[in-house]
């Protein structure tokens, strides 16, 4: 018998990742290299400019690419029924919604991880930032994915919730950027420990947050 | 089948600014049966997610006992997918054999149907696939609401004969249907009487 959170992570890795709904990984994929690829292009060819603002990019750009899968995080499922007849078999929304955090994770918190490469060298990046920033991306990304999945619950069922959950998300997010981007200008892994205590803590609210949010849905 | 039992006593729903009904009383033992009447609009969605407890009552309470299934309007069954992987997800969730998912979809006529996605399906083909997923949880109250909804005549015979069946292994259905649903020895409760 297989545990039933791994059945419902089974199916939402399969929604999630390559090929699931609306073109799974990949989208968020390309627009997180497109805008690396644009940058350059934007401010001119100057390398040392490059380098120095190279890092804050790809962080900026990995927070955007995050929120593109927001639409298929919660609401299809709200939409179709799904949480009606996990809760009807004892399924808590929290239980679910924390193994949806981990599959939304994997499936963009790795793969931008991966993408950071081609970018740090479309912008000229040096090594010791390209540590710092996968480093950070390492630690900062779970925090996206937690803050991610509540803010699409608690949109989800709005008119134009995708929209509102992009906005919401974004000054939510600061901390996160403040601490994983500014490792980058200070040099130091203390700004990386606290990017990763910041993910803690969305990882440890989010569940809960978002399981009320989709009671409320609900009622 | 599990014991089971559902009552209800003095409940009321409250939607928006509106009282649908109120006071209203009921109590279902093993292999009872109650049709929910009343016109559009006047609450029987809402009493059946009250029951299940998916909405919380606005006065009252619900005692139940057993598991609970539910038909709605909503299949749950993922719209891209093809039909047999959305139901083996159920399928796999309340751990069913491989034997009996066959035997349930050859009894249901959706044997034809699993290489089809959900999405392509007709309303009665997909209420179909959840009365599937509806057995496969072998639950002991089943809350129907609609059941009948899309379905051609074999197809609402074979409803009727499941839910018969059910009721004879000692459960309980609770079903809002506007078509005629047949069944022996069923309780009926109009809404309009709990109306405010």
């Amino acid at each position: 018998m297989m545990p039933r959170l791994f059945v419902i992570f089974r199916r939402d890795l399969g929604l999630l990742l390559l090929g699931g709904r609306k073109g799974g990984t990949v989208l968020p994929l390309l627009f997180f290299l497109s805008v690396a690829m644009l940058f350059p292009f934007a401010v001119g060819p100057d390398a040392s400019l490059l380098a120095r603002t190279g890092g804050g990019v790809i962080w900026i750009a990995a927070l955007l690419a995050a929120i593109l899968p927001f639409d298929r995080l919660i609401e299809p499922d709200l939409e179709l029924g799904f949480f009606d007849q996990w809760v009807l078999r004892g399924i808590s929304e929290e239980s679910v919604v924390a193994v949806r955090m981990l599959a939304h994770w994997l499936s963009f918190g790795p793969p931008l991880m991966l993408a950071a490469l081609p970018a740090s060298a479309l912008l000229g990046l040096d090594g010791e930032t390209l540590r710092l920033v996968e480093l950070g991306l390492l630690a900062g990304t779970p925090g996206l994915a937690a803050l991610g999945v509540t803010v699409a619950a608690l949109t989800a069922g709005l008119r134009g919730g995708t929209a509102l959950a992009g906005l919401l998300v974004i000054p939510l997010a600061v901390p996160l950027l403040i601490f994983g981007a500014g490792s980058l200008s200070t040099g130091g892994e203390s700004g990386i420990a606290l990017t990763g205590a910041v993910s803690l803590m969305l990882l440890a609210i989010a569940p809960f947050a978002a399981g009320a949010a989709i009671r409320a849905a609900r009622g | 089948m599990q014991a089971c039992r559902l009552s209800a006593t003095n409940l009321a729903c409250r939607r928006g600014e509106r009282v649908l009904f109120r006071g209203l009383g009921m109590s279902l033992g093993p292999g009872e049966a109650l049709e929910i009447t009343g016109a559009n609009g006047i609450g029987k969605s809402s009493l059946l997610r009250i029951l299940a407890g998916l909405l919380p009552a606005y006065a009252g309470k619900v005692e139940s006992e057993g598991t609970i299934g539910l038909i709605d309007e909503h299949p749950a069954l993922d719209p891209h997918l093809p039909l047999g992987r959305a139901l083996s997800f159920w399928a796999d969730l309340d751990n069913i054999g491989f034997l009996a998912r066959e035997s349930i979809c050859d009894r249901l006529g959706l044997g034809d149907l699993l290489d089809v996605p959900v999405g392509y399906l007709s309303t009665g083909q997909k209420k179909r696939a959840a009365l599937a997923r509806l057995i496969g949880q072998s639950a002991a109250v089943w809350l129907l609401d609609e059941p009948l909804n899309g379905l051609d005549r074999a197809a609402v015979a074979l409803t009727e004969g499941l839910a018969a069946e059910h009721l004879a292994a000692g459960g309980i259905c609770v079903i809002a249907s506007h078509q005629n649903f047949t069944l022996a020895r069923m309780q009926q409760l109009a809404l309009e009487s709990h109306a405010p």
